[in-house]
């Protein structure tokens, strides 16, 4: 396989496996075991799960995908495309059965609509459905039409049987691009066009392809969605801040920021945030596992560009790119000193001991001194005595 | 009118107590040198929040009310014409001298720019709505005035040889003949700096709490200023009677009581009203730290009052109680009003740290110390030659 | 010679009569503060809104720089990262400006009293009437006449803290650590507006050379250090009047309309961020208190939570100085006093003068 030659290591090793033959996308046994334990990190999950992950990956009838297009431009698959650990052919080839996508397909025309129906047909509620693209649905969805129909209604026909949907990128999850002001087309997320179901976002332009690999091998090993927010996005992937694990964030808190492109301190990587950052207001994990698997800090405000919100809604493609984003701080700043900090000395014993040493002596001598006195009467003679004398 | 004359008490100089207030006192230099190489904070628990700590508080604010006897004793006997106190003049004038010039010494340590302190009498630095620099002119004047007005106790120490030689007997003609502008100025300085005292704390606005903070404050601390000296001077000489033996003012005080318990009827008189016609009574029996303050310097300064009117005040043990109180009652009045009832707020606290009340206690100690000293070697207790002091030696 | 009570009292009631002068007839309230200050004619001044704060502490940095202020710790946090991190507690002798936060309960949500927290900055307010110089007593501290900015002057200051003591903000602060300390309280960086040319008009103030370093940016600003860097203008410079202008604009929008928010220099061309108004209370902070400030706070929950405190529509230093001039007022009551005092001490010195003539000799 294509892969396996680029890396020219494991080429030989595809007769060794010992069951999972011929499953393996030209990975050794190691490799592929690693990838599912991979996967099982991301996910969240312990390490052991990676087996459990590995059979599913491998199990002799693979699940039937079915892949919808609708208003996209392909960036989503094409960064699927460039998924290394492994590589997407072992997914769609030997861990599940893509048997309809428009840019994938080997077929073409009538005979790649024939396949898709005979495959639904055969799959009916087995299938998974994958739509990337925002679905036109102003004048009946004539703005996208794939086989003589609009999309709109291939996606609510392939979503009667479906057993899971996902939506990929941001047109899919939330209407992305073609959404944009003015929305001439009137594009709507999948979600909207299917009230009552369940559809997996993946937003992101384009999502980190390990994030949607990760979600569907969570959905073949457990048979259902991994655990999702309110925006049904995968908790493991946008479940936190984009600020709260960014690797210029010290930056930040210091109050370094890159003032204009090409500055000292962006030259030298202080924070992005006044250049329009939307990382403290974007829920993904770019700066946790970064893009094309080239190494740490290739993301984009890895590489010197501020975050541009893709993957949030009202965010990307509507916010201005340099503008300020609002930080989402939930977790409660404690580095910053209260208003009513306790700041001054307390009572230090020596202190206490002198302050006390002191009272008592005051009081042992004035009571030394009261005794020795007169206590009035016995003297009174001598005072008017002296009394008298005095004037 | 009987002649007043004045000798030393003689005896030897370095006893016991004098080598353990010597003991204080060194240590006391130790935590000073401290503080002049490493910065006050080293030695001293003061902050931003409360930057006034007990080297003022204690030594000067409170310090210079123990002071205030000369002064007292000065409006009696001068300006009011009682001549009968006059035995009393001079022990008193020497509790101004040191409770003053140590005052002075405090805030040297105190200053934390002490090298610019010169600063205060260049007039192109001056600036006159400050109550502090009215406050630091009129004691660096009134401690000059107090040395020139003890300074007849040199003069008569000196031998007539070694005077006319130096031409001293004529300062000292001098000195007598116009020691009543001395003394005008003597009554007139501290009546001044002793009400701005009070002034001072109008600064402090909603910091200080409204139980202490009015505007009739100069006239409270000037009152409580008298009554001190007043209250100084009968402890001071109760003390000296006992110690040494002299012969016993009981009968003096006794009338100058009534006195002390004016001055003290027209202070609480005055806070209370002020007090009521602001509004804040509630405030005194709130039960908090504020309001039992508040109580506690009330009760002393009740107590003394009821002791000096009743006839207990001829007994020299009630006296010297009522003295003690209203000198505790003063003092923790100055001591809650610059100190203990200021909240700067945003979570600062103050206790000294034990350096700086080792400070605080040397210098006390070294004013016991010259004081001793002074009046064993200069002539300053009342008494003639033809009546010896009790204890010769 | 005995003496009545009453013969005592009619001569100190006269003495003390002469001493407070007239007005203690005046009832209970014996001394009218004096006539509050004007805002100078030029007045500088900062707007801080705490509800566009982000709490990045840009300015506290910027400011450390800008003034040449060491790294601070506090003590629980010194033993393990001595000199790493700057985390001042609140303002010092080390630190001249500081963000502290308001916290509540879950902190769930910015700018909300209750479960809520809020972001607020320390500094000096630049009093239009200030206590730290009228308590001054060697004329350290200044307040410029035409800009009002409140500067101090180490020359001539004596080190006596009353500034500390008076202050109702607790901003100046003196270096206790030091053994030659200083007062230090933020003078609104004076020194750079001063050797501003631009100073008067509104040029754009964030100018620099190319491959300027950024940190040292503000050495090129027109405009007070946090200031300049405030990346949401929640610190924003100007006049004060302007400012007022901008706060009262503020109130009056809806909270979450979209406003654009003036960055830097108010009136400057710098361009704005354009965000939702925040829940703001009712308040603009410092226009009255204490007789007003150069200073002023917009704020998200009441200001006592945020460490401002409450305080009377006059300052502290026209009670005092009210006070002080009155008993003072041209020297004539002590001058009157004295007359008074010379002549009664000078009656009763006749009085003893010649019997005690011999005995005075020296023993």
């Amino acid at each position: 396989m294509d892969t396996a030659n680029d890396d020219g290591l494991e080429t030989g090793t595809i007769q060794d496996l010992d069951g999972y033959q011929g499953a393996l996308g030209g990975l050794s046994r190691r490799q592929f075991l690693k990838y599912c334990t991979g996967v099982a990190a991301t996910l969240g999950l312990s390490s052991w799960m990676g087996i459990r992950i590995a059979e599913a990956a491998t199990a002799a009838t693979r699940p039937p995908v079915i892949w919808l297009s609708a208003q996209e431009c392909t960036g989503c698959t094409e960064s699927l495309l460039r998924a290394y650990h492994p590589t997407l052919e072992t997914l769609i080839l030997d861990t599940i059965s893509l048997d309809y996508h428009e840019a994938l397909c080997t077929g073409a025309g009538h005979q790649a609509e024939a396949y898709k129906a005979k495959s639904m047909q055969e799959n009916w509620g087995k299938f998974v459905l994958v739509v990337d693209g925002s679905i036109p649905t102003k004048d009946g969805g004539i703005y996208c039409m794939v086989a003589g129909k609009p999309i709109l209604e291939a996606v609510k026909e392939a979503a009667e049987g479906a057993a899971a949907i996902i939506a990929i990128g941001s047109c899919a999850s939330w209407g992305g691009v073609p959404s944009s002001d003015p929305n001439p087309t009137l594009a709507k997320p999948v979600h909207e066009i299917l009230p009552g179901k369940t559809v997996i976002n993946i937003p992101g332009c384009p999502p980190n392809p390990y994030n949607f690999l990760s979600t569907v091998l969570y959905l073949l090993t457990f048979g259902r969605p991994p655990a999702l927010d309110v925006k049904n996005r995968p908790k493991f992937a946008y479940g936190r801040l984009i600020h709260e694990n960014c690797e210029r964030r010290p930056h930040f808190d210091a109050g370094r920021f890159a003032l204009e492109f090409g500055d000292h301190g962006h030259r030298l990587g202080f924070c992005l945030y006044k250049l329009g950052c939307k990382g403290p207001e974007t829920y993904a994990n770019c700066p946790a596992i970064g893009f094309g698997d080239v190494g740490e800090g290739n993301w984009p405000v890895g590489i010197g560009h501020p975050c541009f919100g893709c993957v949030e809604q009202g965010i990307g493609f509507t916010k201005p790119i340099h503008a300020l984003a609002q930080v989402k701080t939930y977790t409660p700043p404690t580095a910053f000193p209260a208003v009513n900090s306790a700041k001054g000395e307390g009572v230090s014993p020596a202190a206490a001991a002198i302050v006390a040493g002191v009272a008592g002596l005051a009081v042992g001598a004035g009571a030394m001194a009261w005794r020795g006195m007169d206590d009035g009467k016995a003297e009174s003679d001598r005072d008017s005595g002296q009394g008298g004398g005095a004037p | 009118m009987t002649a007043i004359t004045h000798r030393p008490l003689g005896g030897k100089m370095v006893t016991k107590p004098f080598l353990i207030l010597g003991l204080f006192l060194a240590i006391a230099a130790y935590f000073i040198l401290r503080r002049f190489l490493f910065g006050m904070g080293d030695v001293s628990n003061m902050s931003n929040g409360y930057p006034i700590g007990t080297w003022v508080v204690l030594d000067v604010v409170i310090g210079t009310a123990f002071g205030c006897g000369g002064f007292a004793m000065a409006l009696l006997i001068y300006i009011f014409n009682r001549k009968a106190y006059h035995p009393l003049m001079r022990p008193a004038l020497l509790g101004g001298v040191f409770g003053y010039t140590l005052a002075g010494l405090a805030v040297m340590i105190d200053l934390g720019r002490y090298w610019n302190a010169f600063n205060l009498l260049l007039p192109w630095y001056a600036q006159p709505n400050s109550v502090i620099f009215e406050v630091a002119l009129c004691v660096m004047a009134y401690i000059t005035v107090l040395w020139l007005e003890f300074w007849p106790a040199f003069l008569e120490r000196m031998p007539l040889a070694f005077k006319q030689r130096y031409r001293l007997d004529q300062l000292q003609a001098f000195l007598k003949r116009y020691m009543y502008v001395l003394v005008a100025v003597g009554v007139l300085l501290p009546t001044m700096h002793q009400s701005s005292l009070g002034s001072v704390l109008l600064i402090l606005g909603y910091k200080l709490s409204p139980l202490w903070n009015t505007t009739w404050l100069p006239l409270l601390y000037l009152i409580s200023a008298l009554a001190m000296g007043y209250g100084v001077v009968m402890m001071e000489a109760t003390l000296v009677q006992r110690t040494f033996k002299t012969p016993s003012e009981v009968a003096l005080f006794a009338r100058l009581s009534r006195v002390v318990a004016g001055l003290l009827i027209g202070f609480l008189a005055l806070r209370w009203g002020d007090l009521a016609w602001r509004g804040y009574l509630g405030l005194a029996f709130a039960g908090d730290w504020d309001g039992n303050l508040f109580l506690i310097e009330t009760a002393l300064f009740l107590a003394p009052i009821f002791v000096l009117l009743s006839r207990r005040r001829a007994s020299q043990r009630w006296q010297f109680l009522a003295a003690v109180c209203l000198l505790a009652g003063g003092s923790l009045y100055r001591l809650n009003s610059y100190l203990m009832a200021v909240q700067p707020g945003n979570g600062w606290t103050y206790f000294p740290s034990a350096p700086e009340l080792m400070i605080t206690i040397g210098i006390i100690c070294l004013e016991i110390m010259l004081y001793l000293l002074f009046i064993k070697t200069l002539p300053v207790l009342p008494g003639s030659a033809a009546e010896p002091h009790g204890r010769p030696s | 010679m005995s003496i009545s009570r009453r013969e005592f009292l009619r001569g100190a009631a006269g003495a003390v009569a002469t001493a407070v002068a007239a007005p203690t007839a005046e009832a209970a309230a014996p001394f009218a503060p004096r006539e509050p200050k004007p805002l100078p004619p030029k007045a500088l001044g900062m707007l801080y809104d705490s509800t566009l704060c982000i709490g990045c502490k840009a300015c506290v940095v910027a400011c450390k720089e800008a003034n040449d202020k060491p790294v601070e710790q506090p003590q629980h946090l010194a033993q393990w990262n001595e000199g790493a991190w700057d985390a001042a507690e609140d303002i010092s002798g080390k630190t001249l400006n500081v963000i502290r936060v308001y916290q509540n309960g879950a902190m769930a949500e910015k700018d909300r009293e209750i479960n809520g927290y809020a972001f607020v900055k320390r500094h000096c307010l630049h009093c239009i009437d200030p206590s730290c110089i009228s308590v001054c007593p060697v004329s350290a501290m200044q307040k410029d006449p035409q800009t009002g900015i409140v500067t101090h002057n180490p020359d001539a200051c004596i080190g006596c803290r009353y500034c500390v003591y008076g202050c109702p903000f607790n901003i100046p602060h003196y270096q206790f650590d030091e053994p030659f300390g200083r007062i230090t309280k933020c003078q609104l960086c004076n020194h750079l507006l001063k050797d501003n040319p631009l100073f008067f008009s509104h040029e754009d103030s964030s100018k620099a050379p190319p491959g300027t370093s950024a940190t040292a940016l503000w050495k090129y600003s027109r405009i007070p250090a946090c200031c300049d860097v405030c990346p949401t203008g929640a610190s924003l410079f100007g006049w004060v009047e302007d400012l007022q202008v901008e706060a009262e604009r503020r109130l009056a929008f809806k909270p979450g309309e979209m406003v654009e928010f003036p960055r830097g220099l108010l009136g400057g061309d710098r361009p704005g961020q354009v965000a939702p108004v925040g829940h703001y209370q009712p308040h603009i902070y410092g226009e009255k208190e204490s007789g007003g400030t150069q200073v002023r706070y917009l704020t998200g929950v009441p200001h006592e939570k945020l460490g401002l405190p409450k305080l009377p529509d006059h300052s502290s230093a026209a009670v005092s100085e009210g006070v002080q001039h009155t008993l003072y007022k041209g020297l004539i009551a002590p001058v009157v006093l004295l007359g008074g005092l010379v002549a009664l001490a000078r009656r009763s010195a006749r009085n003893e003068g010649e019997p005690k003539n011999d005995t005075e000799r020296p023993s």
